[in-house]
């Protein structure tokens, strides 16, 4: 029964990983940039939701409806003011993404300093749902999980059921041909970014309710959205959930044998599959 | 210059140095004979604040070494910084090893270790290696919190008698080990230089430019950059081990700190020059100057110099130096390959030879 227990867990975690993948997948996928703000950003999405908590007096989930369409806002003109000018070779975007996670740590810091925050959700926080005597769940895993599978389909009709999807798959295929079928790339990548921060919101979200957070929380979270996309395979949205589901079984077993050994059973299940299926589970595109 | 003139006259060899590699190497010379005599003429502070700079001249050459010859742009570099000084802690403590014997030996572990996690991160390329590269340090600051041996979470100190084996008087102590950073320092930067000049410094520059091409002229790539990653980490390990004697503890956290190690390696070499030697000598400079006026706002300080780093990735790749190399036609080191044909004919840009020494050819950019 424990071990179910663990594995539920695992699962439903492994959600919100997926969730943090998602973004830096759809980002990567359209402009092959690696964004290493994201767990930042992440970060950034906790912060906004808490202050709108306390400015509308709301809970959570309802300050998304102000947090995904500001960090979209946000997203967009951080591409077309910035990250568009670093694209096309592969130093430009992983130093000034670099560059930009040590300025968002730095910000916050001073903003907000360095106590930890957390989202309270209220008494769904300790709901669970019984199944037996020993083997119960949380509804809000249940729920996070949920919203993942459901941003991750939602992405996924979005990018081969519309327009915007066929721009999005035209760029990432051959940005020049793209440009000269009249996409303007630049509002693209901008769109791009604002989609991938939109979903950070909700995952941001979904962490600060799960844990503590502070200025210097992002880049833990990157490398957790990372690994599941690795694991999951390049380019494959449903892979990365498989990933995210992974790493966060991983977890869950790891930490069931030594409390001080989550993170570290995660790494090592990521760089186990690097060893034995360097293009991961599910892969889309060759590496 | 037709391009005819130029094919393989029999008598053509390379020549390396320039006017301005002359002088750059006379300045060099000067300046490290005047940095030796520091002890001499300089107060304890002054050393004190030699030695950190020493430091992170050595560990920007590396990384720059890394990142703008070999392509490979790790934000790891944090594990052979830790695994140094520890390397030098637990030799002392477990074998009592003087820790000058300590200094050799965490090159030896750094380049050890450094096998096993290069066979595995060249599987990764580009963004997926400098992630990669980080998943490792972070292993190991998590297993180093799990091990009591090493001290667990709370890290270990080193004893008095540890340090007092060095030398008997303070001010011996202090001296040595101001010319063990400024030697290391020199060696880093003399060791990237001599081996810029052979056939692999040909090479690391070939992939740098493209990958494909080095590839297709039958490089190995995989094998000159295993051969960068392992060097950089054995050395890197020996500046971490000298950090780490200063400091006189050691934690997991400290040691392999992102943000210590890595983060300033980075935006030094980026503000600096990037794929230039002298790019993180001169970014050091700047990173000294900047704190020194900014010291009390550590937040600050970070953001500033994020913005440049950004400012300068953006609008001069290739850093300060790079960016007036280019324009000047200068290089401090004799790293130039000029082809002196044997009716005296020479033509640098032949050889693909880098924009810095076709002198006075004005830059697009």
């Amino acid at each position: 029964m424990e071990l179910i227990h663990v594995i539920i867990q695992g699962v439903l975690l492994g959600g919100l990983y997926a969730l943090f993948a998602a973004g830096l997948s759809l980002i990567f996928g359209v402009m092959r940039l690696v964004n290493i703000a994201h767990g930042d950003l992440i970060v950034v999405a906790a912060y906004m939701a808490y202050f709108t908590m306390q400015a509308l007096g709301v809970g959570p989930f309802m300050s998304l409806i102000v947090v995904v369409p500001g960090i979209a806002v946000f997203g967009y003109a951080l591409q077309r003011g910035l990250l568009n000018f670093a694209l096309g070779d592969e130093l430009p975007p992983l130093l000034v993404t670099f560059g930009l996670s040590v300025i968002i740590q730095n910000v916050l810091l001073i903003l907000f300093t360095h106590d930890s925050r957390r989202l309270y959700a209220g008494p769904i926080e300790m709901a669970s749902w019984k199944f037996t005597p020993d083997l119960s769940v949380g509804v809000l895993p249940v729920i996070q999980f949920a919203v993942a599978v459901a941003v991750i389909g939602g992405l996924q009709l979005l990018f081969y059921r519309t327009t915007l999807g066929r721009s999005f798959r035209a760029t990432s295929d051959d940005p020049e041909i793209a440009q000269l079928m009249g996409i303007e790339n630049r509002h693209i990548f901008a769109l791009a970014m604002a989609l991938s921060l939109a979903v950070v919101a909700v995952a941001g979200v979904f962490i600060a309710i799960r844990t503590t957070f502070n200025p210097f929380y992002g880049p833990q979270l990157l490398i957790f959205g990372f690994e599941a996309v690795i694991m999951g395979g390049l380019g494959s949205l449903w892979g990365t959930l498989a990933g995210g589901v992974l790493l966060g079984l991983a977890q869950a077993i790891g930490g069931q044998i030594n409390v001080g050994l989550p993170f570290t059973a995660g790494h090592v299940a990521f760089l186990l599959v690097l060893i034995v299926r360097p293009q991961g589970l599910f892969p889309k595109v060759s590496v | 210059m037709s391009a005819k003139d130029v094919v393989t006259p029999p008598t053509a060899r390379v020549v390396h140095s320039t006017l301005s590699s002359r002088i750059g190497m006379t300045f060099w010379i000067v300046l490290t004979a005047v940095l030796v005599a520091l002890p001499y003429w300089g107060d304890r502070q002054m050393m004190r604040l030699a030695t950190e700079i020493y430091s992170f001249v050595a560990l920007a050459s590396l990384w720059n070494f890394l990142a703008g010859y070999a392509g490979l742009v790790s934000v790891g570099q944090q594990t052979f910084v830790g695994l140094g000084g520890y390397t030098l802690y637990l030799c002392a403590l477990w074998a009592g090893l003087n820790p000058m014997v300590g200094l050799p030996l965490a090159g030896v572990i750094g380049a050890l270790i450094s096998v096993p996690i290069v066979l595995l991160l060249l599987k990764l390329r580009g963004a997926y290696f400098t992630i990669g590269s980080w998943v490792v340090a972070e292993v190991f600051l998590q297993i180093f919190q799990l091990v009591p041996a090493v001290g667990g979470g709370s890290g270990i100190s080193l004893p008095a008698t540890v340090v007092q084996s060095i030398a008997s008087s303070r001010s011996g102590r202090e001296s040595l080990i101001y010319w063990v950073f400024l030697a290391l320092a020199v060696a880093v930067i003399g060791v990237i230089v001599l081996l810029l000049r052979t056939r692999y410094g040909l090479a690391l520059q070939a992939i740098r430019d493209n990958e494909t091409a080095a590839k297709s002229n039958g490089i190995d790539v995989n094998r000159a950059r295993m051969v960068v990653f392992v060097v950089a980490a054995a050395a890197t390990a020996m500046v971490g081990s000298m950090v780490f004697l200063q400091k006189l503890s050691i934690t997991p956290f400290s040691a392999f700190s992102i943000n210590d190690w890595t983060v300033n390696m980075i935006f030094i070499t980026v503000i600096g020059g990037i794929g230039r030697v002298e790019g993180p000598i001169l970014g050091t400079v700047i990173f000294f100057v900047l704190r020194e006026f900014l010291a009390d706002l550590a937040s600050t300080y970070l953001i500033i110099l994020g913005i440049v780093a950004i400012g300068v990735m953006l609008k001069a790749p290739k850093g300060i130096w790079g960016y007036a190399a280019d324009r000047l036609g200068w290089q401090l080191f004799p790293l130039a390959r000029h082809l002196v044909g044997g009716a005296g004919k020479t033509d640098s840009r032949a050889l693909g030879v880098p924009a810095a020494e076709r002198a006075k050819v004005p830059s697009p950019t």
